[in-house]
């Protein structure tokens, strides 16, 4: 019997992979979900002019909020930056370019990419400014826009369960972006809770299939960022 | 004002309740009535929200409220959050507003120059659910109406709203524009004209109060 490979890593050789400059899509809607760790490590190793695709820019102090703070970040494609004032007043001052999808068309043009199409048609945000730009379609003689498959050179994914192979199961709302954005990178880092041995997912369990994934690195700790927001 | 919205979730209705007042709406349903609330991050069948010292730390809904499961609740990711939205499942959206106009376009996700944090759902909320009704103070904090002729702000999304509940009156969209259908108690529909920017259809007989 043959057994599959071991894709197990550590976060520093995961990360020093990632050159300047690169397209990184950060799992995460809100906390549950966000890999904390590998964009503390990213920060750490100074990777810089950065873009970022993510749902939102976490709130101050956690998250992507690390990345702005240490101007690491050039462009972040997004839907809602509202609970994040720095990104907020970044975007104001010019400092970082953003560019605002419509959240679900976002989670869709990532899906698009990951499932090796070139875009999506839809007749979401047709007729309002997201339309601004964008190809117009006629499908049935009906305009739609046509919305372009969205790639990255890294994804970094955070899951609760993996095994050495890299298949992958997530915890409640913490799945949220990140089964898409495993799909839709050159380089899929994932960063688990507990990495399990062949096996130790049932097949049943698993939500993002190995093949996606390229690097798996275990969390030994879960810091503070991980926990409950205290408002 | 959100006592009275709270009627109009149907029993059986999958529902999204917006940030701020819509989410409200829910402590006003009686205990075990049957119906679906669904988050945009990717869950159906949110329970209550529970105390930082209970929460999990992996279960929020989308405005980042730690939310609890119920016996049937589902996780599931983004995309299939959205494809439920788009593709007719959401029987009912209850979103706030900058400014509703009276063909029933909706304005609330962008004041250029002043707010702009990025829409987030809502354009495929407004755009695709079902019903869609609005909650919201009648004026802004300048005492400016937010019912108007046409909206000035950029768009969520077109012709969408089917109803508008504010602290002074239930008002629906029709063909005909503004159409009031009923009045906070204490108040004269005089009160209401006044605080509407567009022209309002009253009633031809009776005009319940709530």
């Amino acid at each position: 019997m043959t057994t599959l490979p071991d894709k197990t890593s550590e976060m520093e050789q995961a990360v020093a992979e990632i050159r300047d400059g690169a397209t990184v899509m950060l799992g995460g809607f809100g906390v549950p979900g966000t890999p904390f760790a590998l964009i503390r490590e990213l920060v750490r190793q100074g990777k810089r002019d950065l873009t970022v695709i993510k749902n939102d820019a976490n709130e101050q102090g956690l998250g992507v909020d690390h990345l702005l703070a240490a101007g690491l970040l050039r462009k972040l494609i997004t839907t809602h930056i509202g609970l994040n004032p720095r990104a907020v007043a970044m975007l104001n001052a010019g400092e970082i370019e953003v560019e605002f999808c419509a959240q679900g068309i976002l989670a869709e043009r990532i899906r698009a990419s990951g499932a090796g199409l070139s875009g999506i048609l839809t007749d979401i945000g047709a007729e309002t400014e997201l339309a601004a730009g964008k190809q117009i379609v006629s499908v049935d003689g009906r305009p739609v826009l046509l919305e372009r498959a969205l790639r990255a050179d890294v994804a970094l994914i955070h899951a609760d369960k993996a095994d050495r192979f890299g298949n992958l199961a997530y915890a409640a709302t913490a799945r949220n972006f990140n089964p898409m954005m495993a799909m839709a990178a050159d380089l899929v880092i994932v960063e688990a809770e507990h990495v399990l041995p062949l096996g130790g997912l049932a097949p049943d369990q698993i939500h993002t299939p190995g093949p996606f994934v390229d690097r798996v690195v275990h969390l030994q700790s879960i810091s503070e960022e991980y926990g409950v927001v205290q408002r | 004002m959100i006592a009275r919205a709270a009627r109009e979730i149907a029993p059986g209705m999958v529902v999204n309740l917006g940030i701020g007042l819509p989410t409200k709406v829910v402590d006003h349903l009686p205990s075990g009535f049957p119906f679906c609330l669904h988050s945009e991050n990717g869950m159906t069948g949110i329970g209550p929200s529970l105390p930082a010292e209970r929460a999990d730390r992996n279960l929020i809904d989308a405005g980042g409220a730690y939310v609890s499961p119920i016996p049937g609740s589902a996780f599931f990711d983004s995309a299939m959050s959205f494809a439920l939205v788009r593709s007719g499942r959401l029987d009912l959206t209850m979103l706030g507003a900058f400014e509703v106009a009276q063909n029933g376009d909706l304005a609330n996700w962008k004041i250029p120059g002043k707010f702009s944090p990025g829409a987030g759902g809502a354009i495929e909320l407004a755009q695709k659910a079902r019903r869609v009704v609005v909650l919201t103070t009648h004026t802004d904090r300048a005492g400016k109406p937010k019912l108007v002729e046409g909206c000035t702000l950029p768009l969520t999304a077109l012709g969408c709203v089917g109803r508008i509940y504010t602290d002074m009156a239930v008002i629906d969209v029709t063909p005909e524009g503004f159409a009031l259908r009923e009045i906070a108690e204490g108040l004269d529909p005089d009160q209401v004209i006044a605080a509407t920017g567009a022209p309002l259809v009253l009633p031809q007989g009776d005009l319940p109060t709530f």
